[in-house]
């Protein structure tokens, strides 16, 4: 036992030693998540600002100047064109010019207090509908804060009063999702990935057969490649949460310890699925082809961190389910930004549990079919 | 009565219906160094793999430096050191760290390591080079650090499975003076080439072809057996009829 230990010693001082003479990948492994948080904080966000747009006044009374102003003044929309036929209005979208155009009717002002109902129509370039939609959004919530004004002053009694507000996020900060995603990709990406990668060229290299040979057990020898990339991986999230507390202003309203315990788990479970890909293959390229398509496209794709898991095909959404990160990213966000405790989620911290047992039961299954 | 330290009766590995091992039975004596040659294929690294305690086999009994290959393979790993044909140190770790780390899976204790380190790069004329990576070594030096790591434990028996692949003559040449050296020293040496002129430095040779030992004497004997000049025209008498080759 006492000889075990100290071998475990030597191995996992082995194990740092590989990696620290590779300064190349380490500095990949310790940079990635700044850059990916920085670039999806900063630089490729959800968030629409100063989209140019067209209006057709028709009407031009105060009502409509006031619904113009008020776009004007919300920093979303940046009004090019002020145009006077409907003409105009396709040619202004064809010229590529403008992402949405306004459309007020005549006698908008007019309509609006007689009858208590006026028509406005919002046209958006479809051939990007995720912007279209962003833009009418943010359309439609202005005039709907003119009208909740224009009711107060009236005092209708039958008043349509419609209020949008976001949970949670009030800002739709694009942040919100991109830093709970960014810590399922990266955790699985170094532990995962690295670990099926490390523990392959050991049996590419052919020192894994003279490990073999060696009294020192292979379990000792897996172990020991695991210990390196989850101290790597725990130093990611501490400067992926420093970074989205200090520089993008995104707190942390749950349990800091929590959420390093439930990161913990998934590293465990992302590391067991590591072992899992070195059982199945005996290359480098295999592993890292396995790690990419098997594991990393399924995350952006299906864990809910790109797109939303509730629109797929059923198909898809069943699918969605055996990947970890979806229900690590869930946590995440229940602990970072709902502030919720164990309580809430207990239920996921159940489901990565037995994932990561599952792999560790069927990577050692595999391993002594292999061996015999 | 000279010592049996390797006993093989009727070992046989069955891979579906194909027989890589076929019956083979043989002993080796303890601290004679024994070559097992064959052509690609024949099935000397399969059987060697028994030997080593890393293959089960299918059928037969064999026994290594005393242990049995089925139940005692945990025995036989300690007793016993390996050299693969691949190079198997590890490049991105200094020469005294790799002697570390092997002496250390071996159980040496610190003060035996810090020895040994010492011994055994004053002998390859490294001592120099010691804290040095071993990527930085040219490859004859890294064959005979190899070597040396192999038998850093002072064990009963060590197997190399074709140890100067790809090494110039001199090199080669001084590879087996260590041969010699661990051979005098007591270990018994289990060598696996298809170069037949290092196949006359053996005590005694085994020749494979198809799965079966077709031949098992002192090169010597062998050679007046078959009224052959060199083992080469031994071994190429006797794998003339091989329906199993790589090539």
């Amino acid at each position: 036992m006492r000889n075990q230990i100290r071998q475990l010693v030597e191995f996992i001082r082995k194990e740092f030693y590989h990696i620290i003479r590779d300064p190349r990948s380490m500095l990949v492994l310790l940079g990635m998540p700044i850059v990916q948080i920085i670039l999806f904080g900063f630089a490729i966000t959800t968030e629409i600002r100063n989209s140019s747009i067209a209006i057709l006044d028709n009407a031009r009374d105060d009502a409509t100047q006031n619904i113009i102003s008020r776009m004007e003044n919300s920093q979303y929309f940046s009004i090019q064109k002020d145009l006077i036929n409907n003409d105009q209005v396709y040619t202004a979208f064809k010229t590529g010019k403008i992402k949405m155009a306004v459309v007020f009717e005549p006698g908008f002002a007019e309509n609006l207090k007689h009858n208590n109902k006026a028509k406005v129509q919002i046209l958006t370039d479809g051939s990007d509908p995720n912007n279209a939609v962003t833009l009418t959004n943010y359309a439609s919530s202005i005039i709907l804060d003119y009208q909740a004004s224009y009711n107060q002053m009236q005092a209708l009694p039958m008043a349509i009063e419609t209020e949008m507000r976001m949970l949670y996020n009030p800002r739709l900060k694009g942040i919100y999702s991109s830093v709970p995603g960014v810590m399922g990709l990266i955790l699985l990406l170094i532990s995962a990935m690295m670990t099926s990668i490390a523990i392959v060229k050991e049996k590419e290299m052919g020192t894994m057969e003279v490990l073999l040979v060696s009294p020192v057990k292979p379990w000792l020898v897996v172990i020991s490649k695991t210990v390196p990339y989850f101290a790597l991986s725990l130093i990611n999230v501490a400067t992926i949460l420093l970074l989205s507390v200090y520089v993008m202003g995104m707190p942390v309203m749950g349990n800091v310890i929590l959420l390093f315990g439930v990161s913990t788990l998934y590293i465990f479970c992302s590391l067991a699925l590591g072992i899992f890909i070195s059982t199945n293959t005996s290359t480098q390229q295999a592993a890292m082809l396995a790690s990419i398509m098997g594991l990393m496209l399924p995350v952006m794709l299906l864990s809910g961190y790109m797109f939303p898991v509730a629109n797929m095909p059923v198909v898809l959404q069943v699918i969605s389910n055996i990947i970890p990160a979806k229900w690590y990213i869930i946590m995440v966000k229940s602990i970072m930004i709902k502030g919720l405790g164990i309580g809430s989620i207990w239920k996921e911290i159940l489901i990565l549990n037995g994932m990561t047992l599952f792999f560790l039961l069927i990577s050692i299954k595999r391993y002594k079919i292999r061996l015999s | 009565m000279e010592q049996t330290i390797i006993e093989v009766r009727n070992l046989t590995k069955q891979f579906g219906d194909f027989k890589a091992v076929n019956s083979i039975s043989f002993d080796v004596r303890k601290g004679e160094i024994f070559g097992f040659l064959g052509a690609n294929g024949a099935g000397k690294t399969t059987a060697m793999k028994m030997l080593i305690g890393i293959s089960i086999p299918s059928a037969g009994e064999a026994k290594v430096a005393g242990f049995d290959v089925y139940k005692e393979t945990e025995q036989i790993k300690k007793n016993i050191g390996y050299m693969s044909q691949k190079f198997s140190l590890y490049d991105d770790l200094t020469v005294r760290e790799n002697i570390t780390l092997f002496a250390g899976i071996y159980g040496l204790t610190d003060t035996e390591i810090a020895a040994r380190t010492v011994e055994l790069t004053n002998r390859l004329g490294i001592a120099d080079e010691a804290d040095k990576l071993v990527a930085s070594l040219p490859l004859g030096w890294k064959q005979k650090l190899a070597f040396s790591i192999a038998v850093i434990h002072n064990p009963k028996i060590v197997f190399l499975d074709e140890p100067t692949g790809g090494v110039d003559p001199i090199t080669r040449r001084q590879f087996w003076d260590m041969i010699y050296a661990a051979a005098a020293e007591g270990i018994t040496v289990f060598v696996t080439t298809h170069y037949m002129d290092e196949a006359e430095y053996c005590n005694r040779v085994s020749i494979m072809v198809d799965g079966v030992i077709k031949a098992l004497d002192s090169p010597a004997r062998l050679m007046q057996q078959y009224n052959a000049k060199s083992m080469e025209e031994v071994f190429i008498i006797l794998a003339r009829g091989a329906k199993r080759s790589d090539n």
